[in-house]
C-alpha cells in the first residue's frame, strides 16, 4: 500500500505563555513542531504500514525549515519526504494549500490512503484536507477515530460525529482525516532518527508540480486577512474564596444566582 | 483547475444558510444560522434563503424556518440523502451554486458542515473562512467580514474574499440565538430536481452509533460541566454526572482525564478535542492550560471551581470559586432539587 501523509509545521502553542498583562500570547522562542494533530495521520499510517506493507511518503508545504518536520515523521517511521518550497507558495489560504498539495500528491501518483490530521492547531480551520481530496476528485473520510477493517481495497471506518459514531465504508483510494481517538503516537528511535538524516528529503517548486502560480500562494488565495487582533482573553468576573465551612453555602447560592439571572437551564 | 463557471460572468446574489438533518427532524443550528443570515441579508438588501438537503423532511420543520427569517428554501430530498455522504451532499450544493449564484453561503461549524463546506470550497474555487464568531457587511465595499479566532484563540483575525465567489463560512453552534418566530410568514419553497448521477457516492453510510449516555453532546449542549485533574479519578465524574442531569446538560473534561481513560475522547473540550460555545460552562478542578482555554473562548458564560487561587481558568471566568468541587457542588446539586 502507498501511504501519503501531509503535514504541517507549527508553533509549539502549548509551551506559549500569556503576558499577564496585555493578555496577548507572547511568541517569542517559541519552537517550531509537527502540528501535533498530524501526529496521529502518521502513526495511522505507520501502523497500517505495519500490517498491510507498503510505505509512507510525507509531504509538507513550507519554509526550507519544515524538513525537521518532515525528518521527525520519517524518524517515527515514514520512509520518503518532500517539501514544498518556494517563495511562490508562501502566504497561501487552505485554498492554495490544498491546491499545491494536490499537485504533489498527483505527481507521486497512486496513492490507496491519503492521511491527515483533524486540522492544524495553528490555522483552526480543518479545511485543507476535505479540500485536497475535492482536488484529487476522491471521497473523504473526515473525522475518523477507528479504522475498522482494511484489506483488498475495502475499507470500513468509524467516523467520530455528534452524539455518536457513524461506520462508513468504501474502496480504496480515499483521504481521511484522522481524530486523536486513532491511536498514541510513537516516538522518533533513534534508528529512526539515523536513518531521517541520511534520507534525501526532496525539494520541489511550482515547475517540479506543474503548478499554475496564479493559483499559489497568496496571490492564488481566494481570501485575505485584513485584520488582526489579540483579544483581551480576560473576563475576570467575582471571585468567591472559601475559608470556612459556612462558605460553601454562600458559593452554591452565588452560582444558583448566576444561573438564575442567565436564565439557565 | 478547471472550474465549471466563469465567476465573473454571473451576478452573485442573496444569503444562502444550510440547513442540517438529523434524523427526521432539523438540527436546531438549522434556526441558528438565520440569525446570522437575516441580518446579512437586510444589510445587502437582498433575499435569505435556504438549502435543506434530507430525506421525509418535515413540511413543519420548512415553516418553522420560514417564520424563523428565510425568504425562500431550496429542497432537494431523496432517500439517497437520508445520511450525510460527502460526496451527494456536495453535488447538490455545488448544482445550487452553479444555478443560482448566491453571495454568501453560511453552514454551521458541525462534522457535517466542516466536511460539505470545505469539499464544495475547493471544486468551485470559493474563499471559505471558517469558525466565524463574528460575520458583518463592510459599508463600502458590500463584502463580507468575517471574524475567527486563530493559534488557539489567541488572536482574532478578520478575513474577506475580494473576488471569489461565493464567500462561504461556517460558524460554530450555539453561537447565536435561535431568531423569533413569526408566525404566519411567508416563503417560497422550490423543491429542486436533480440531473441524473448527482447523487452516487463512492462511500457506503453502514450505521450510526448513538453515544450510550443518551446525554447531549458538548457540541450541541446549552451547559457543560467540565471536570479536570482536581476530580481525580473516573468515579470522582459522579458528581460532575449529576450537576450535568440536573441542568440539562452535558459532560466535558480536560486532556488529562482523557489521557487517564476517566472520560471518552469525544467528551475533551480543548485545542485537540472539541471548542464548545455553551451558554453556561462550568469548569471544576480544570487548571486552565492554553490549550483548554483555546476551546472555551466562546463560551458565553463560564464558572469555574478551582482549589488554586492562581489557576489561568480565573482569567476567563465570570465567576470564580476558590475551593474544592468535591464541596460545592453536592452544595449546588442540593439547592437545585429544593427549588
Amino acid at each position: 500500500m502507498k501511504f501519503i501523509v501531509p503535514i504541517k509545521q507549527v508553533p509549539e502553542t502549548s509551551k506559549v505563555k500569556m503576558d499577564p498583562v496585555t493578555g496577548t500570547m507572547i511568541r517569542t522562542g517559541v519552537e517550531a513542531i509537527i502540528n501535533p494533530l498530524d501526529l496521529y495521520a502518521i502513526e495511522t499510517a505507520i501502523r497500517l504500514k505495519e500490517q498491510l506493507g507498503g510505505s509512507i511518503i510525507i509531504i509538507s508545504m513550507g519554509p526550507m525549515q519544515a524538513m525537521k518536520a518532515i525528518r521527525e515523521a520519517i524518524a517515527m517511521g515514514c520512509d520518503d519526504g518532500v517539501l514544498l518550497s518556494d517563495r511562490a507558495f508562501g502566504g497561501a489560504d487552505t485554498w492554495a494549500t490544498a491546491y499545491t498539495l494536490s499537485l504533489a500528491v498527483r505527481k507521486l501518483g497512486e496513492a490507496d490512503l491519503i492521511l491527515c490530521g483533524e486540522r492544524a492547531t495553528d490555522g483552526d480551520t480543518g479545511q485543507v484536507g476535505p479540500g485536497l481530496a475535492a482536488m484529487l476528485d476522491l471521497p473523504i473520510i473526515t473525522y475518523v477515530a477507528k479504522i475498522e477493517s482494511i484489506g483488498h481495497e475495502m475499507l470500513r471506518a468509524e467516523r467520530l460525529v455528534e452524539g455518536g459514531r457513524e461506520i462508513v465504508s468504501l474502496k480504496t483510494p480515499v483521504v481521511m482525516t484522522v481524530v486523536k481517538e486513532i491511536g498514541v503516537p510513537r516516538l522518533p528511535t533513534l534508528r529512526g532518527i539515523l536513518r531521517s538524516k541520511k534520507t534525501e528529503i526532496k525539494v520541489w517548486g511550482p515547475a517540479d508540480i506543474c503548478a499554475d502560480v496564479s493559483l499559489t500562494g497568496l496571490k492564488g488565495s481566494p481570501t485575505r486577512v485584513v485584520r488582526i487582533h489579540h483579544p483581551q482573553v480576560t473576563r475576570k468576573g467575582e471571585q468567591i474564596v472559601i475559608k470556612e465551612p459556612q462558605d460553601v453555602e454562600k458559593a452554591a447560592n452565588s452560582i444558583m444566582a448566576f444561573m438564575k439571572q442567565r436564565n439557565i437551564p | 483547475m478547471t472550474l465549471s463557471i466563469d465567476q465573473k460572468a454571473v451576478v452573485w446574489k442573496n444569503v444562502w444558510t444550510l440547513a442540517e438533518q438529523k434524523g427526521n427532524k432539523l438540527h436546531p443550528v438549522s434556526y441558528e444560522l438565520l440569525g446570522r443570515g437575516r441580518k446579512l441579508a437586510d444589510d445587502r438588501k437582498c433575499l435569505l434563503c435556504t438549502v435543506v438537503i434530507g430525506n421525509q423532511i418535515d413540511p413543519k420543520d420548512l415553516q418553522e424556518l420560514i417564520e424563523r427569517g428565510t425568504d425562500r428554501l431550496y429542497v432537494i430530498d431523496d432517500s439517497k440523502l437520508k445520511n450525510f455522504l460527502v460526496e451527494p451532499f456536495s453535488n447538490v450544493l455545488v448544482f445550487l451554486i452553479n444555478k443560482y449564484h448566491p453571495e454568501i453561503i453560511i453552514a454551521a461549524a458541525t462534522t457535517t458542515g466542516r466536511t460539505i463546506m470545505p469539499y464544495v470550497a475547493a471544486q468551485i474555487r470559493a474563499g471559505l473562512t471558517a469558525d466565524c464568531t463574528d460575520l458583518e457587511i463592510e459599508p463600502d465595499t458590500g463584502l463580507l467580514l468575517q471574524t475567527r479566532p486563530a493559534i488557539g484563540g489567541n488572536i482574532m483575525a478578520t478575513i474577506k474574499t475580494p473576488d471569489a465567489r461565493p464567500q462561504m463560512t461556517t460558524v460554530r453552534p450555539k453561537s447565536t440565538r435561535i431568531p423569533v418566530r413569526q408566525s404566519g410568514r411567508k416563503g417560497e419553497i422550490i423543491n429542486v430536481n436533480l440531473p441524473e448521477g448527482k447523487l452516487d457516492s463512492r462511500i457506503i453510510f453502514e450505521c450510526f452509533i448513538p453515544d450510550e449516555t443518551g446525554r447531549s453532546s458538548i457540541e450541541d449542549a446549552d451547559v457543560i460541566i467540565a471536570g479536570g485533574a482536581g476530580v481525580k479519578t473516573a468515579d470522582g465524574f459522579d458528581i460532575i454526572e449529576e450537576l450535568a442531569k440536573r441542568l440539562h446538560g452535558a459532560v466535558g473534561a480536560s486532556r488529562l482525564c482523557v489521557d487517564h481513560g476517566w472520560q471518552p475522547y469525544s467528551r475533551q473540550v480543548g485545542l485537540s478535542g472539541k471548542t464548545v460555545s455553551p451558554r453556561l460552562y462550568v469548569a471544576c478542578g480544570i487548571s486552565g492550560a492554553i490549550q483548554h482555554l483555546a476551546g472555551i473562548h466562546t463560551a458565553e458564560s463560564i464558572i469555574a471551581i478551582n482549589t488554586d487561587p492562581n489557576a489561568p481558568i480565573f482569567q476567563l471566568a465570570d465567576l470564580g470559586i476558590v475551593g474544592n468541587l468535591f464541596d460545592i457542588l453536592p452544595e449546588v446539586i442540593e439547592q437545585l432539587d429544593q427549588d
